[in-house]
């Protein structure tokens, strides 16, 4: 059962990673950043019950902890540079090639 | 059997929901995508002794996060949507390859992994799964905990930076503002009123109905562009409205107003004139 | 009389010969002083530096008496100065030996009389001050260069007198030709010290010392093919000082430094420099037979280049170099034939020394005289008016072409009869270049002094001054009288065996042997043909056109034309390939090699598109190939 969980959890970080490269809008982009996050996350909780440790689900704690924290940076950003640019499109951020 | 059920069904549901939330044009279902595979995962968790966790994922992502994201998805344009035509030459192809790749190899090496029954928790978790999770936060982890609310302190201080505009100059008062208003009158005949509330003079007292002027006729002012556009789709619209509307819109284009228009909230539109035809909170609160 | 060894040297440390460093010292400091006072010594330069001179001169005549004190075979005195490089000559020392204080009495006695002759001379040159300093400066370098008792001071001195040679042929630096001249005259002599430096590089890795006894004396140990390198590189840098074919060419044009100097380069130093390379060296060269062989030839060809140069010249310094060149050449070729010829070479020099400089500063006399004319051709007539300058001219020239009982009818007559003993054909070239001299000579003397005046309306020939007139009188009676003294009764000879070692049998001064006889005849010819053609017809104002053979001469014997087509236009060739192998091939290769960073660097930036996905999507492929990989390495 284990091997399940930990095969849906690369399934997911896989979709998470394709959406990350696929889509161009930034808020997307960050929701797939999400996706990623938990599903490992998953991943730590299983191998918690696997090993019968509670220090997975300890640090999938944090993990949600810097997940909560890094959304709110994160979408202070987008609307900081949605204000001056008129978009989301991380596509038009592209500046760093000049 | 009743967790591989479970599992079964979830796991269908948060594949299915994560390839909606990358592919789904727009962002709102993309959110929405996003809330399901979380629910899902809280389920899991649930599922797999970690019911603490279930609930922090249902309260803290679910809850919390998400709301977040949908409320800078109001901000940024609710209805707009995401072309999929990739820019970028290769971008699509490759990445759809590596994720494949990298989804078969993990789970190629997951599969290859011969692993035995599960340990199970009861044996750390005879207080309680959060009591003991307490004992491990407070204790072992106390540190990491500690700093954990330094960052997230950090990270309410940044977003208030992030955020924060600096006003240059000082805020218009009523009396200008009425100045302004009735400049514009003379120069271009726009009308100063408030524009009229929906359902005045009219028989139905709901916002999809315009409002009447005195002499009956209906003011286009006071109908609301966005359900008028769902009408039209809907072909539920008033032809009376539809002609008004298609009339101001060849009027507009007459005026060969090339400026953007996205619809914006006030919070965010700093440089755009906002456009008097829509129905606008601010000008009732005068 | 015995053949005598080379005697061995005594250390010594007292006396006249304990201060023998004080002839070098002197005109060198006289040098510094000059040169680092500035025009502060404007206006005693040239009497300090005629007084160095003198005094140099002085302190050899000293030690000069306090060597004849000694009996002959401790009359080679070793003066150690300090300490130096300890292995490849280990002390600095001075050798006084009757060969190096000759040369010391030459070099002091001529350069004090050219320098005396030199106040009245550059009087009127606003560089005269400078002038005194070079002269000094060379006398200095000659000084050491003879007076070194190792082969490493000796190079000092070598490179010293090419220095001094440099700025004294360039002294009138703004005329282009003098300019060109130094630098011709310097980079001439850098071949010739190419081959001794090579000599010295052997003679140390043969020997394991440079010191003339650690050398010369262990000649046994050496190899023949070795020793036959050697004496060939020492060649090579002889001829070079010594301007004897193939290096000759500098010569001629080191006329066009001012008179004195000429005088002094091809009287009293610089050339003779050579001759006293070879007789120093005179073990290696014996040890070998080859390289005495081809001493011999280079010595008999070019005595006879010089003299044919000599005839055709119209300039009169370039007439008296070419029979320096020719004259030089007696003295190498005596040097070849080995201990026999040696005295007769060393005696030739220094006889040679003394009319050599009495006809040169005549030369300068005359030039002097006629608003430094030295075409021969403006000139005759000239015994009336400057009758002091022609009398010692005359002597000068007597002595030269070999009359008898002047100095030079017994020197060479001496190196013709050593030559004949040596070789027949030898012998027979050189009583031909005496007739030649006689011709040439002759010619000289008939067209300045003779004939009627073709000189400009403008020239006012007068007498020189008594200072320079002086020294041409002192010079004349050496002219007259040296050469019997040195050679009647083999005295020369006798004095130098304990420095160079003495033949087998001492030869007798024969004076009606057939040699000497057919000289006195060619020479009578000579002289007789040149009357004909130059003293009692008229002589052209322009140069005829001349036969081959003139023109030949004239372009000294095309010396110049091969030195250019065999070396020059093949360095301007090679210099034309590196620059282009420099253009092409290396700029080629670095631009190259930056043109392919650069044009690489453009294409890969174009990866940097500035799209974070694309970013993205290289991390995440990283991340894939990692997993790929931690798969595969797992799986082994």
């Amino acid at each position: 059962m284990t091997t399940h969980y930990l095969v849906l959890s690369a399934l997911l970080f896989a979709i998470g990673g394709v959406g990350v490269l696929v889509r161009r809008n930034a808020i997307v982009v960050f929701m797939c950043v999400e996706l990623m996050l938990n599903a490992c996350n998953l991943a730590f909780v299983t191998f918690a019950r696997q090993n019968g440790s509670l220090d997975g689900q300890v640090i999938a704690f944090f993990v949600m902890i810097v997940a909560a924290a890094e959304v709110v940076i994160g979408l202070a950003i987008i609307v900081t540079i949605f204000r001056t640019r008129r978009s989301a499109s991380v596509d038009d951020a592209s500046l760093l090639k000049h | 059997m009743g967790e591989s059920i479970t599992f079964w069904v979830l796991a269908v549901v948060s594949v299915t929901a994560a390839l909606g939330l990358v592919f789904s044009r727009r962002a709102v279902y993309s959110a929405l995508m996003l809330g399901v595979v979380m629910i899902s995962l809280a389920v899991l968790y649930a599922v797999q002794d970690a019911p603490f966790l279930a609930v922090v994922q249902i309260i803290v992502y679910t809850g919390a996060v998400m709301m977040l994201f949908l409320f800078v998805l109001m901000l940024v344009g609710v209805d707009s949507s995401d072309s999929l035509v990739e820019t970028i030459k290769g971008q699509r192809f490759w990445a759809i390859v590596a994720g494949i790749g990298f989804a078969v190899l993990l789970g190629l090496g997951i599969g290859n992994v011969l692993l035995t029954a599960p340990k199970g928790l009861a044996g750390v978790t005879a207080a309680g799964n959060v009591p003991s999770l307490a004992e491990q936060i407070f204790t072992r982890h106390v540190f990491a905990f500690e700093v954990t609310s330094a960052l997230l302190i950090t990270a309410a201080l940044g977003a208030m930076v992030l955020a924060h505009r600096e006003r240059t100059e000082s805020k218009p008062t009523q009396k200008q503002l009425s100045r302004a208003r009735f400049l514009a009158f003379g120069k271009t005949g726009k009308n100063p009123a408030p524009l009229p509330g929906p359902g005045t003079y009219a028989r139905h007292n709901s916002i999809d109905m315009p409002a009447l002027l005195p002499d009956g006729a209906v003011s286009p002012l006071s109908v609301n562009r966005i359900i008028a556009r769902h009408e039209a789709i809907e072909g539920t619209i008033d032809p009376e409205i539809a002609r008004i509307l298609q009339e101001e819109a060849l009027a507009e284009q007459q005026a060969a107003d090339t400026r953007p228009t996205k619809p914006l909230d006030d919070e965010l539109g700093d440089t755009e004139p906002l456009a008097d035809t829509e129905p606008l909170v601010e000008e009732d609160a005068k | 009389m015995e053949p005598a060894e080379i005697a061995s040297i005594a250390q010594h440390s007292g006396g006249a010969i304990g201060v023998a460093w004080l002839m070098i010292a002197l005109p060198l400091v006289g040098a510094a002083v000059l040169l680092l006072g500035g025009r502060r010594t404007d206006k005693f330069g040239h009497l300090l530096g005629v007084l160095m001179a003198v005094a140099s001169f002085v302190v050899g005549a000293l030690v000069f008496v306090q060597l004849l004190g000694f009996a002959p075979g401790e009359r080679r005195r070793g003066v150690t100065l300090f300490e130096f490089i300890p292995g490849l000559v280990d002390n600095v020392g001075l050798l006084v030996d009757p060969l190096s204080i000759s040369f010391c009495l030459l070099i002091t006695g001529v350069g004090s009389l050219i320098h005396i002759y030199s106040i009245g001379y550059m009087a009127h040159d606003p560089a005269r001050r400078r002038f005194f300093a070079y002269l000094n400066l060379f006398v200095a370098a000659m000084l050491l260069l003879v007076l070194a008792d190792n082969y490493l001071i000796l190079f000092v001195g070598w490179e010293g007198v090419g220095l001094a040679s440099y700025l004294l042929i360039g002294f009138w630096q703004h005329k282009p030709s003098a300019a060109t001249a130094a630098k011709k005259a310097f980079i001439v002599n850098r071949v010739g010290d190419v081959g001794l430096l090579i000599a010295m590089f052997t003679i140390f890795a043969t020997f394991h010392s440079l010191t003339f006894s650690g050398v010369l004396d262990r000649t046994g140990d050496a190899s023949q093919g070795t020793l036959t390198a050697i004496g060939l590189l020492l060649l090579v840098g002889a001829c070079g000082k010594s301007a004897q074919l193939p290096l000759q060419a500098w010569l001629l044009d080191a006329m066009e430094g001012p008179t004195p100097v000429s005088a002094l380069i091809h009287a009293a130093t610089m050339v003779t420099a050579g001759v006293y390379l070879i007789v120093r060296s005179g073990p290696i060269f014996e040890g070998t037979g080859t390289a005495q062989l081809v001493v011999t030839i280079v010595g008999v060809a070019t005595l006879l280049a010089g003299a044919i140069i000599g005839t055709a010249k119209d300039d009169i310094k370039k007439a008296l170099a070419g029979s320096t060149m020719s004259q030089i050449g007696y003295m190498v070729l005596a040097a070849g034939v080995g201990p026999a010829g040696y005295a007769f070479a060393i005696a030739h020099l220094i006889t040679h020394g003394f009319f050599k400089a009495n006809l040169f500063l005549g030369a300068g006399s005359v030039m002097h005289a006629m608003n430094d004319e030295v075409d021969m051709r403006k000139y005759g007539g000239l015994r009336t008016v400057m009758p002091i300058t022609f009398a010692t001219f005359l002597i000068g020239y007597l002595a030269i072409i070999g009359f008898p009982l002047l100095s030079g009818y017994f020197t060479k007559d001496g190196i013709i009869e050593t030559a004949m003993e040596h070789s027949a054909v030898l012998g027979w070239l050189a009583v031909l270049g005496a007739g030649i001299t006689g011709f040439y000579m002759s010619r000289l003397v008939f067209m300045t002094f003779f004939g009627k005046k073709r000189w400009d309306a403008k020239a006012h020939p007068h007498e020189s001054p008594a200072v320079m007139t002086w020294p041409l009188i002192l010079l004349s009676i050496g002219s007259i009288g040296l050469g019997a003294f040195l050679i009647l009764g083999n005295r020369f000879m006798i004095f130098l065996s304990p420095a160079v070692g003495a033949p087998a049998h001492s030869p007798a001064f024969n004076p009606f042997s057939v040699p000497g006889l057919a000289t006195l005849a060619l020479v009578a010819v000579g002289a007789v043909f040149a009357w004909m053609r130059y003293g009692a017809a008229e002589v052209p104002a322009t140069a005829p056109r001349g036969s081959f053979l003139t023109t030949f001469a004239r372009r000294d014997l095309y010396g110049d034309a091969l030195n250019e087509a065999l070396f020059m236009r093949p360095g301007q060739w090679l210099t034309r390939l590196a620059v282009f192998f420099d253009n092409r091939g290396v700029d080629g290769l670095v631009n190259g090699l930056a043109a392919f960073i650069g044009g690489t660097s453009g294409r890969v930036r174009r990866i940097q598109t500035g799209f974070v996905r694309s970013y993205a999507l290289s991390i995440f492929v990283g991340a894939a190939v990692l997993v790929g990989a931690w798969f595969v390495v797992g799986n082994l």
